[in-house]
């Protein structure tokens, strides 16, 4: 079964490396709505860091979600997701490959990006490590809480939308937990408790969203 | 019959026989049409009209009598249209999709009357239409929720893969719902000082207690009538060709 | 496979099988025996479920009624159904190479023989982007040739292929039958071949009574 999901992987690193556009526009769609919110707000120091804790958050998951979409449907839409599920393997394995995948591509240039994204909205330096450790524990949960509305809208005419729709409420504990980390962070609190709530809700997502979208995608 | 690794009684997979439910459904339903009229009715007059006035909040937290049944029934329903759509996961009856199905709009019409007599009880106590309480929130995403399991339920063509799907969905939005509160409740202490909640407490006089009772009790019955009328609906719809149904027909003339 | 005079081994079976597309019966009451070294055509007019036999006996279309059996204990399948299952922006030898390793593994080598056998030879390293439709028929089919699969699914398979590729295509399946091996496809087009079962699945269709009157329809 390593085998398997290891041919997974390899080949959709292969595909991201063919069109590499799939990893750019996540990472330029977050930077871009980052700039929105002083745009649209006010450009003064004391009221971005105040809030950039919940900006950068909401903008990372936006930026999760627009790359949602895509997970199963161009498998699904020339037929190689069949070919897929017909391996004599469990379907959560696929899930967890894929997954995995997409948060190497998306997930991960986020975290990377993130201490420049800190500067431009004025959150304290001292935040930036819990900034990154919160979205390296909640950016896989976000990818995984997704996966398995992406595999439920598999096949479904004006998928992305209808996604966003099932997904969203899913991810409010994910938003609270991860914004409220480098909040108390900004104001020097130890943010210890909301990793570990960050780290459980991983785990739990990972107990069950390979199952429940194994199980959709076999619809 | 079906195969399933848990055995259950014979009484249990002879609910999922479309022709049985629509039978005994249909001779439960006056029943309950009869019991939401009374218990709501009673209750209603009762809390709104006579019982005693609050001392704290003078006559506007009459409101609870409406909106505490439809908060508590927007969450059952929610809970109930999953296990009916594990039901129809584990044991592949058609009926529990069915009755999945039936539960998405008075589940989110409680969850629309929850939030709507929440605004109505907040102006006149906090001053403000919509505050981010906890359990408004909650119940905002609740309706988020249910929202989504409607979208779906429309956006799939068939049928059979749509009430699958509908399941998986309630499946993990259920599972997901105390997480949601615990996080909603504990991101709401962490801003607002003592929050007012909506619930009224438990220690309350009897003559307003009651009309509660009477009201939550009458809502679960509306609430069973309209998944018994609406799941005999779907089983008219879909199983039109069988012959027990034309037979039905050809006896009672519908 | 070893062919053993006396005993043919039954590669797939189906018992009861039945099939709903809401809440229309497809087909019921299917129970089929594919042994080793059989060909058969389903046949039936567009809609009559086809295609989704060929999902249920593979196992990507939830089977609800009936079963669907594989007597022996270790039996590869493959599926190659309308949707051809390759990856656009990959060449035929990557695609090729992804699909086997999904459950083995090919050397180039043997994947370059396997392509030029299907008729692709100087074609490997073109992306299927660049290929015309028969072509990419032609790079799925090419799969067949190196996974050993003891059952082939195939749906439609002679699909934008020419006239020669119709002929070496039914010499491949001509091939796997001599072989031990066994073929299920539909097709609109005849196969002509020595010996071909016909499954008719018209048969198995359900009597839909659309009028009141008419007394039994049959119950689901």
């Amino acid at each position: 079964m390593i085998r398997f999901m290891l041919a997974i992987i390899r080949r959709d690193l292969l595909l991201v490396a063919r069109q590499p556009a799939e990893m750019i526009n996540p990472l330029v769609f977050f930077l871009l709505v980052i700039a929105m919110f002083p745009l649209g707000i006010s450009p003064e120091a004391s009221l971005l860091s105040q809030t950039a804790a919940g900006v950068i958050w909401v903008a990372a998951m936006l930026a999760t979600l627009l790359s949602l979409e895509l997970l199963f449907k161009l498998d699904h839409d020339d037929g190689s997701l069949e070919q897929l599920l017909l391996a004599p393997y469990p379907s959560w394995s696929l899930v967890i490959a894929k997954v995995f995948v997409h948060w190497l591509v998306s997930g991960l240039p986020l975290i990377l990006i993130s201490p420049l994204i800190a500067t431009m909205l004025f959150l304290p330096s001292e935040a930036v490590p819990t900034l990154m450790l919160s979205l390296l524990l909640g950016t896989p949960t976000l990818s995984l809480l997704g996966a398995i509305g992406a595999a439920l809208v598999t096949g479904v005419r004006g998928g992305g939308m209808l996604l966003t729709l099932l997904i969203l409420p899913l991810y409010v504990p994910v938003i609270i937990f991860g914004a409220s980390s480098v909040a108390a962070a900004a104001q020097g609190m130890p943010g210890d408790g909301y990793m570990a709530l960050l780290a459980a809700m991983f785990v739990f997502a990972l107990m069950i969203t390979p199952w429940a979208a194994g199980s959709a995608l076999k619809l | 019959m079906t195969q399933s690794i848990w055995r259950m009684p014979r009484w249990f997979h002879q609910m999922g026989s479309p022709k049985w439910f629509y039978g005994f459904g249909g001779s439960l339903q006056p029943w309950f049409a009869l019991a939401a009229f009374v218990l709501l009715t009673w209750g209603i007059v009762w809390g709104l009209a006579f019982a005693p006035a609050d001392y704290q909040q003078g006559n506007s937290f009459r409101i609870m009598y409406v909106h505490v049944p439809a908060a508590i029934l927007s969450q059952s329903v929610f809970l109930g249209m999953a296990v009916a759509g594990a039901v129809g996961l584990i044991w592949k009856m058609k009926v529990a999709f069915m009755v999945a199905r039936s539960c998405i709009a008075i589940g989110a019409t409680f969850t629309v009357i929850a939030l709507l007599t929440g605004a109505i009880w907040g102006k006149p106590t906090w001053g403000a239409y919509w505050v981010w309480d906890a359990r408004l929130t909650s119940t905002l995403v609740l309706l988020f929720l249910y929202a989504g399991v409607m979208a779906l339920n429309q956006a799939i063509a068939e049928r059979q893969i749509a009430g699958k799907a509908t399941a998986i969905l309630a499946i993990v939005g259920t599972i997901n719902i105390p997480i949601i509160k615990y996080s909603v409740e504990w991101w709401n202490t962490l801003h607002q000082g003592s929050s007012f909640t909506l619930t009224a407490k438990p220690s309350m006089p009897a003559d307003m207690y009651l009309p509660l009772l009477l009201t939550v009790l009458g809502s679960y019955c509306l609430f069973v009538l309209v998944v018994l009328m609406r799941t005999r609906t779907q089983i008219l719809q879909t199983q039109s060709g069988t012959s027990w149904l034309m037979q039905h027909r050809d006896i009672t003339g519908v | 496979m070893s062919f053993i005079p006396s005993a043919i081994p039954e590669l797939m079976c189906t018992s009861d099988l039945a099939c709903e597309r809401d809440f229309r019966v497809l087909y019921s009451g299917l129970s089929l025996s594919v042994k080793a070294g059989e060909l058969w055509h389903v046949k039936g007019c567009n809609g009559a479920g086809k295609t989704t036999l060929l999902r249920q006996l593979a196992g990507l279309h939830p089977v609800d009624i009936g079963k669907v059996l594989y007597p022996q204990t270790s039996i590869k399948i493959i599926y190659i159904g309308h949707k051809l299952g390759l990856k656009e922006q990959l060449t035929a030898d990557e695609n090729l190479s992804w699909l086997v390793g999904l459950d083995g593994s090919s050397t180039q080598l043997q994947r370059y023989a396997a392509l030029e056998r299907a008729g692709l030879k100087g074609y490997e390293e073109n992306t299927v982007a660049q290929l015309s439709a028969g072509q990419k028929r032609r790079v799925a089919l090419a799969r067949l040739h190196l996974c050993k699969a003891d059952v082939w699914l195939l749906d439609e398979p002679f699909t934008s292929l020419d006239h020669q590729g119709i002929e070496d295509e039914q010499d491949w399946l001509n091939q796997h039958t001599l072989a031990g091996g066994a073929v299920l496809m539909t097709s609109h087009q005849e196969v002509s071949l020595p010996q071909v079962n016909i499954l008719d699945l018209s048969q198995y269709a359900e009597l839909s009574s659309s009028s009141p009157s008419s007394g039994g329809g049959s119950s689901t």
